[in-house]
């Protein structure tokens, strides 16, 4: 038994995991990817970081690694109350894992919230996200001619990206208009000055900026060969169409939390400002499932620096709890109120690039909605004449959602779509109607079928806290009294061994 | 520099890419198509999330060409055991 | 007349209620089918019971299925499919209860074609090898529940309110004589409870007992597959699985492809009051049955798994048929682990009693007075 396993290895589980350890707990970190950093930190085996804002951050989170037991390839699906973790392990010679912990902390990030739309699922059209994944993770660029589109400030390092891996950006095509906010931006140092980045990479990759816009259809033969753009109003209807050719598009329109641990385990979630479904976190990042702790864009999309916060914050707080390990307060504080200024700015950002439901009026009868169970728009309407008035009867009556991805990519539009046919926007039980998966991940019959053993080197060893001996991977003591385990470093050690883990 | 094979023809790549971008990089946009309409598909999320880009490799169907390490030699084709 | 309920039993009462000429409106809570029967299964089995009075519901059940699929497009609209059950015993003793269970089945006007172990293979080619025998049903049929619970109340085109509880019950006496909602009250000629695994909480908003409880089951899909399975495949011992009093974890899988290409394992069975938690030990029973059946399914992922709570009775029969204890009431529920099955039938005879015509089966069996009043 651990006392801690924290899911996800982005900045937000970094964080939490490093700064557990850190104070003596005995941490394990699984994370689906082949290397640590989630999305943010996503980088090629041979990394240098000179691409990456932030990245001595990253260095020093993944030098901590030694720590505690970081388990990379391991895709959790289900976690059972108590708490017991089962992962698969391994990318093609899967293998079943199970990991008993006392705290979870869930650090699962987000994927990117998709928008269908005529032809959206032609091979070329990526998300903005996967792009960037495939640029970042594994230095190939996603085509030659590219088209960004959709909301948000995330378009901005897809573009510049792309371009500086040599792509021809034909234009980023931002579907809201945030005078505003650029007024908030300016308010705020780190972002003033990424924002100004952005815009002298845009100038000089000579990429097309254009604000009010919308990716309405992607046309092709097999593949995208070009889309059509258009200017919208501020209904969001679309005004003035153009097409444009270029043989790949990236869109996307804000993330969508992955909530399957957290609902798995029954902790509250809420409707957060840009209409996702998220955690409830308290100030200590506890979910309401005693012993659950949620950090980073599980709690609300709000960028890698919150989710390093609260990471944080989530493994001082379990620090606390388990081993009586008490932060420095005066860190503490500084990490609280880095973390209400970074959600103040997440908040205003999500009120600057909402998503306009004119979307829907884009659609046509035989749209795809569903990808994996290729259910179009018309046979969502359909649903809704049988009787379906929320998105879990929409999918039951039409299979959207019923498929692979499990509704990951169309919940968002079912979600919609089913309660706008009912006069309605969702809320949050719809939303959650659609974000249950008991299996999170594909398991195969067989590893079901059998209860994975614990793995012997994943026996928690005790006593976990000991003094650095020089060489070999044990926790690290300071000499100094304070530990520095984030950016912030707020963990302040005890004496002695701490009490958790005796045996 | 390494190759995996793709329905019969050589896919090169760099160590510690995934199949996916492999593929892509080849210029390889799509390689299954769906059940009911027969839609091409290829990468799409990036990530692991949206399973578009599922694959069988060394004959082990259904994994998702985002998250397989390419090794040398592997041999693969579009799809899962639907396809 | 009121139907508190618009699952598949609810539809058809209101289907068949209409049809015998009845103004009908649908009371539905949730949504169309988002109760019990968005969690079911569809499987309109004969095979899995002994004969009695669920045997020959079922089969005048079957008969019905197949009248209402012959319909304009209903069929079609519901996925209805009579691909037949097959099932199979792992040894000779196993093997030669199925012939016990089947000649008295066959008196009963069930047809049950034996299969040696060497003709296994002819039906499901994947099966494991080493199954002593099976036993066909060819009348074992499936439909897609929530697609026949929303095209049976379309087909009524009685008015269906979704969204709407019922909190009370209108009475004049002893007689019940409409609903009270949380949006006004409504009042009706007659009143059908078929709210499924809550047809003891309506039943009580008219002040009579029906002893009705949640038994929790969940299913496994799979990802989607070349076509696989043909036929309905479950292993001898669910038929004593179905009829089980044990409280505890039981389960013996039924196996069978869909039409999208997945194949759902189902079901478990529990007693555990209204618990969703996933279960995992009852999943692992599932694959393992499963895999025991298909050794092939080893290497097949499950996608999913989703749970539902099956309405039953101490007794383990449907409540059907107008209430002596509260005129004007009439109840359709308590269908358990067979309501899909069973709804044809059940909206058949309720229509029939409700237009005062004989029904065609005897209600006896499923009265709603028939329990011992709890002290
Ligand atoms: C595809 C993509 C690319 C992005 N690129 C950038 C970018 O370049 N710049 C930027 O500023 N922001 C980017 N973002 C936004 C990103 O959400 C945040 O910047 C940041 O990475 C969030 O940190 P996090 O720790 O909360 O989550 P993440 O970084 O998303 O980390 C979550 C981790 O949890 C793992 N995980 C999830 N579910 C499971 C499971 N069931 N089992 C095991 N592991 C699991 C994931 O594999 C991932 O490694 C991107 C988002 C996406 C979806
Ligand atoms: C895992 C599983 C597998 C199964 N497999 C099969 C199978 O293969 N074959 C088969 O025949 N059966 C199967 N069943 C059983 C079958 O699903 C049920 O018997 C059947 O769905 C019951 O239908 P119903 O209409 O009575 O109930 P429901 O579908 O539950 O409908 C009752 C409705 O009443 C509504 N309601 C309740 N109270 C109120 C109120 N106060 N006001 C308004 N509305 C109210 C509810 O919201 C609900 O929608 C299975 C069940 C489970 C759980
Ligand atoms: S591209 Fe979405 S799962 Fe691989």
């Amino acid at each position: 038994m651990r006392d801690v396993v924290v899911i996800g290895a982005g900045p937000a589980g970094l964080a939490a995991a490093v700064t557990a350890a850190t104070a003596g707990l005995d941490v394990a970190l699984v994370d689906a990817g082949r290397r640590p950093g989630g999305q943010y930190y996503r980088h090629h085996a041979a990394e240098t970081g000179a691409l990456h804002h932030g990245w001595d951050a990253f260095v020093r989170l993944r030098d901590a690694l030694d720590r505690l037991t970081y388990l990379p390839g391991h895709r959790v699906w289900n976690v059972e109350d108590g708490f017991t973790v089962h992962a698969l392990a391994g990318d093609r010679d899967e293998r079943p894992v199970r990991i008993d912990a006392r705290t979870v902390i869930v650090a699962t990030g987000a994927h990117d919230r998709s928008l269908p739309f005529p032809g959206w699922d032609l091979p070329g059209v990526l998300t903005a996200g996967g792009a960037q994944a495939l640029l970042k993770g594994d230095r190939v660029t996603a085509g030659e001619r590219v088209v960004v589109a959709g909301t948000g400030p995330f378009l901005l390092p897809v573009a510049t990206g792309l371009a500086g891996a040599g792509a021809t950006v034909a234009g980023v095509f931002e579907g809201n208009r945030p005078y505003g906010f650029a007024r908030r931006v300016a308010g705020h140092a780190d972002k003033l000055r990424e924002a100004v980045g952005y815009a002298a990479l845009l100038v000089r990759y000579r990429i097309p900026y254009r604000t009010g816009h919308a990716v309405v259809a992607a046309h092709g033969d097999g593949r995208v060969e070009a889309v059509t753009v258009a200017r919208l109003d501020r209904d969001g209807a679309s005004v003035r169409e153009r097409v444009i050719v270029c043989d790949t598009v990236a869109v996307g329109y804000g993330f969508t939390p992955q909530l399957e641990i957290p609902v798995q385990l029954g902790c509250a979630t809420r409707m957060d400002a840009d209409g996702s479904l998220v955690v409830v976190a308290d100030a200590a990042q506890r979910t309401s499932v005693p012993g659950v702790y949620a950090a980073g864009e599980t709690t609300g999309v709000g960028g890698a620096q919150l989710s390093l916060v609260e990471g944080e914050l989530a493994g001082l707080a379990a620090a606390e709890a388990l081993g009586g390990i008490a932060a420095d307060p005066a860190g503490v504080r500084r990490l609280v109120a880095r973390r209400r200024r970074l959600r103040a700015f997440a908040e205003a950002m999500h009120r600057a690039y909402p998503v306009h439901p004119g979307w829907m009026d884009r659609l046509r009868d035989d749209t795809i909605v569903c990808r994996c169970e290729e259910v179009t728009r018309g046979r969502i309407a359909e649903a809704a004449g049988l009787g379906a008035t929320d998105p879990r009867s929409a999918k039951l009556l039409s299979r959207a959602g019923m498929g692979w991805c499990q509704g990951r990519v169309c919940g968002y539009a079912t979600s919609w779509l089913a309660a706008s046919a009912c006069g309605r926007s969702p809320g949050p039980d719809d939303l959650l109607g659609t974000a249950r998966r008991p299996i999170a991940q594909p398991v195969r019959l067989r590893d079901l079928a059998d209860d994975a053993p614990v793995r012997p080197h994943e026996v928690a060893q005790d006593p976990p806290v000991r003094p650095r001996d020089g060489a070999g991977g044990r926790p690290v003591r300071p000499r100094d009294g304070t530990l520095r385990a984030g950016p912030e470093g707020a963990v302040r050690p005890r004496d002695g061994n701490h009490p958790i883990n005796p045996a | 520099m390494s190759q995996i094979v793709f329905e019969g023809r050589p896919v090169p790549f760099e160590p510690g890419q995934s199949i996916g971008a492999a593929l892509t990089a080849a210029g390889i946009r799509s390689w299954r198509t769906t059940r009911f309409g027969g839609r091409p598909r290829g990468l799409f999320c990036g990530i692991g999330v949206c399973f578009d880009c599922l694959i069988t490799v060394n004959g082990r169907p259904s994994l998702r060409a985002c998250m397989v390490e390419a090794r040398p030699g592997d041999v693969v084709q579009g799809g899962g055991p639907d396809a | 007349m009121v139907v508190v309920g618009g699952g598949v039993v609810g539809a058809a009462c209101a289907y068949y209620a209409a049809r015998a000429g009845l103004t009908v409106t649908v009371i539905e809570r949730g949504a169309v089918a988002g109760g019990t029967t968005g969690a079911g299964e569809g499987n309109l089995l004969v095979s899995d019971k002994e004969p009695g009075p669920e045997l020959e519901l079922a089969l005048f059940s079957s008969a019905r299925w197949t009248e209402l699929a012959a319909e304009d497009g209903l069929g079609a609209a519901f996925e209805y499919e009579t691909k037949g059950g097959l099932v199979v015993a792992e040894t000779e003793e196993g093997a030669a209860g199925l012939e016990e269970l089947a000649v008295r089945q066959r008196a009963a006007g069930v047809d049950a074609v034996a299969v040696p172990a060497s003709g296994l293979p002819g039906y499901e080619p994947h099966l494991a090898p080493d199954l002593a025998g099976g036993m066909f049903y060819p009348q074992d049929a499936q439909v897609q529940p929530m697609l026949a619970a929303a095209h049976l109340l379309r087909a009524s085109k009685a008015e269906v309110r979704t969204g709407v509880t019922v909190t009370g019950m209108l009475r004049s006496g002893d007689r019940v004589t409409g609903v009270r909602t949380d949006r006004g009250d409504l009042p009706a000629g007659a009143v059908v409870n078929a709210a499924g695994t809550w047809g003891g909480e309506v039943a009580a908003l008219a002040g009579v007992t029906v002893p009705i409880l949640p038994r929790r089951g969940f299913i496994l899909v799979t990802e989607p597959l070349p076509s696989l399975i043909r036929h309905k495949v479950y292993a001898a011992e669910y038929v004593a699985d179905v009829a089980s009093d044990d409280e505890g974890l039981e389960s013996s899988a039924v196996v069978e492809g869909t039409p999208s290409g997945t194949i759902l394992i189902g079901a478990s069975r529990e007693r555990v009051g209204f618990d969703r938690t996933l279960s995992l030990p009852a999943l692992r029973r599932l694959a393992r049955q499963a895999i025991r059946l298909f050794p092939a399914l080893a290497d097949v992922a499950a996608i999913r798994a989703y749970c539902g709570f099956r309405p039953y009775c101490p007794d383990h029969l449907p409540v059907i048929g107008p209430d002596p204890r509260a005129e004007g009431l009439l109840h359709a529920c308590g269908h358990e682990g067979a309501g899909i099955g069973l709804a044809a039938a059940t909206g058949h005879l309720l229509a029939q009693s409700l237009t005062g015509a004989r029904p065609d089966l005897d209600l006896g069996p499923f009265r709603p007075d028939r329990f011992p009043e709890q002290p």
